[in-house]
């Protein structure tokens, strides 16, 4: 009891950074300890690269719109629709398979990112006018939703995977630059997009005041309903990339791919600071509260625990850091 | 008249009765006693698991954990079945209800003492709950060879029984009833117990709930337990019912029990939501996914279906409460 109480006393404000910064220290010192030559390998954290961007989006787009109390539930669908939907596109353009499909040229690659953000935007748009304009709930929108992405996703591939994309787009998921993994690249641009767009815009300080309190910015004169469905459209085309992302790594498209990523998204996003009643978030939290689970999910991967293991740990942690955050917050 | 028009059942009746008629009329066998039976049978699992949310749901919470705990709850009995080789039924389902009950306090505990929003919460325990059944416990199939006989025996016990002219057997099972009563009974505790009492002012008003004297720490207890109960006791009738017991199944149906309870009109704020009403969402979900198959619609567009109906409900209970705030 008392040693939580110090604590309490040494990180003040920004109190949930520091505790984040120290909990991916601890992760990363145990894991070294655990398992020293297999965790501390290249390979391993190189690896990670291209997993962690994936979750990474997915989690800001989660972040946004819980700044304002929402939530998108429908992320995962969306996700596997665009990659759908630019499998399909690349299908009808190059052949279900063979050389002709692979060596697809840039500007129809171009064309194919083009539909799958599309998608995203598009589906975005949906959930924020049903949440902006239809005043339903978040949470049953996007559950609503969800099952619609999900079921055109079925309807247009008939259940199975769509495999085989072209190369180029492959490269997306699976190259590096500057001797860095391109996914991680385009996260970390991504996140710094977000987060000055968040601090530094009216539409992100527009959004914290309409979470804090949406009554006080009604009254403040903010148009809040268009600032929230901007937020939702964001949501969607986070991930959207993020779809663009698991479809090129693992060269397939499937309605029910990514779906442990759901609440994994919930997590980074709550584990990062973010209150899912609105008004509080920061990017670089979610940043580094990825960085903290991916640590862990790696380490335990490499000690040969199953993923479904791997899913109750990640649950069990889920609980835990808001149980850790209730008390904290209440002394 | 108009005030019966108002009730969302009323509407869900009336949408359902539409249902019936034009899916009859495009496709006869819709009519047919073997369908309109096995349409009751199909009711029962969702059901079960559907009255469990909507009680957490009018006390304003939210449970979305419940096919997971059902899923635990069932392995770990059944498990325990073929170990000891045990032949009775009711201790069984003793088992279950109460390993369903017992992770339902776990959600009560993080709602009410932690003070976490329910949704975060059941997805967490969940997902916790899901990971530990089938990282720890087991991931096989347990199939029809292997499966309690007595279990399968119970189940299969037919209510009516007879003859089609075709000659083959039409029955309607018997576990509707157990549905129906489990209906009426947490039909009587919302309508005429203090805490369904409780659970209705809690859901409209924490705050007021707790002056007017309700003791919200036993009502939230009481909403989370007996959903998790629910879910132990659905879970091994499940099994019971399909013959194979597979940890892995009623995942993802979470969404289907909301969009039930919600098309039933219950509220997702709290306060408001009846057991007739729940019993019509999950009828209308049933039909639904019953109406393709009659009418020869691909099961691939299901969810598709189910979604614009999920949304369609959901923007006209909006507009609907808005216009009685604007009123």
């Amino acid at each position: 009891m008392s040693d939580r109480f110090d604590l309490r006393r040494l990180v003040n404000h920004d109190a949930n950074l520091v505790q984040l910064v120290v909990l991916t220290v601890v992760i990363f010192a145990l894991m070294t300890a655990l398992s020293p030559e297999k965790f501390l390998r290249a390979y391993n954290f190189e690896s990670m690269t291209f997993l962690a961007p994936e979750l990474g989006l997915l989690s800001i787009a989660m972040m946004l719109s819980m700044i304002t109390g929402g939530i998108d539930l429908s992320v995962i669908g969306v996700g596997n629709l665009a990659g759908i939907l630019a499998g399909l596109f690349f299908h009808a353009m190059g052949g279900t398979h063979g050389p002709a499909l692979a060596g697809l040229g840039g500007g129809i690659i171009a064309i194919g990112v083009a539909i799958a953000i599309g998608t995203g935007l598009i589906a975005g748009f949906i959930n924020g006018v049903l949440i902006t304009k239809l005043h339903i709930t978040p949470i049953l929108a996007t559950i609503g939703t969800a099952q619609l992405y999900v079921g055109i996703c079925l309807v247009l591939t008939g259940g199975p995977a769509v495999v085989g994309f072209p190369n180029g787009w492959d490269a997306i998921g699976n190259t590096k630059l500057f001797g860095l993994a391109l996914p991680l690249l385009l996260f970390l641009a991504v996140a710094a997009l977000t987060a000055v767009l968040l601090t530094r815009t009216p539409l992100g300080i527009n959004l914290m005041l309409i979470g804090t309190n949406a009554r006080a910015a009604l009254f403040a004169g903010i148009r809040s309903g268009r600032a929230v469905l901007v937020s939702y459209v964001m949501s969607g085309a986070l991930a959207s990339i993020a779809g663009i992302l698991l479809s090129g790594r693992v060269n397939a498209a499937k309605a029910d791919y990514g779906t442990s990523y759901l609440l994994e998204a919930v997590l980074v996003a709550v584990l990062g600071g973010t209150n899912p009643s609105g008004g509080k978030a920061t990017v670089l939290g979610v940043v580094l509260a990825l960085t903290a689970l991916m640590l862990l999910s790696s380490g335990f991967q490499l000690m040969r625990f199953s993923n479904f293991l791997v899913d109750f740990i990640w649950g069990s942690f889920l609980l835990i850091v808001i149980t850790i955050n209730a008390f904290r917050n209440r002394g | 008249m108009s005030a019966l028009l108002k009730r969302s059942e009323t509407v869900i009746f009336l949408v359902l009765l539409a249902a019936v008629i034009i899916t009859g009329l495009l496709n006869p066998a819709a009519w047919q006693l073997s369908n309109i039976f096995s349409l009751l049978r199909a009711n029962v699992i969702t059901g079960i698991m559907a009255l469990g949310v909507l009680v957490v749901m009018i006390s304003g919470g939210i449970d979305i954990s419940v096919p997971y705990f059902a899923m635990a709850a069932m392995y770990v009995t059944i498990l325990g079945m073929l170990k000891t080789d045990y032949a009775g039924i009711f201790l069984p389902f003793v088992v279950s209800t109460a390993i369903g009950l017992a992770l339902g306090g776990l959600n009560a505990f993080f709602v009410h003492t932690v003070r976490m929003i329910p949704m975060i919460v059941t997805l967490g325990t969940g997902t916790m709950v899901r990971g530990f059944l089938l990282g720890v416990i087991g991931t096989s199939n347990i199939n029809r060879d292997q499966m309690p006989g007595q279990l399968i025996d119970f189940a299969s016990t037919a209510l009516v029984k007879m003859q089609a002219p075709d000659g083959s057997t039409i029955e309607l099972s018997a576990m509707v009833l157990i549905y129906v009563a489990l209906a009426l009974v947490v039909h009587f505790i919302l309508a005429h117990t203090m805490i369904g009492r409780g659970l209705y002012a809690m859901g409209g008003d924490r705050e007021a709930a707790r002056r007017a004297g309700f003791n919200v720490r036993r009502i939230t207890w009481f909403a989370y337990c007996l959903s998790g109960a629910l879910a132990g006791f659905a879970g091994l009738l499940y099994v019971s019912m399909s013959w194979l017991a597979n940890p892995r199944d009623l995942a993802g149906t979470e969404m289907d029990l909301l969009a039930a309870v919600v098309l039933g009109g219950a509220s997702i704020f709290g306060g408001r939501g009846s057991v007739l009403g729940t019993m019509l969402g999950v009828f209308m979900l049933v039909l639904v996914n019953n109406s393709l198959i009659i009418l020869h619609v691909s099961t691939t567009w299901q969810r598709v279906a189910v979604g614009l109906i999920v949304i369609t409900a959901c923007a006209v209970t909006a507009w609907r409460d808005r216009r009685a705030a604007a009123a």
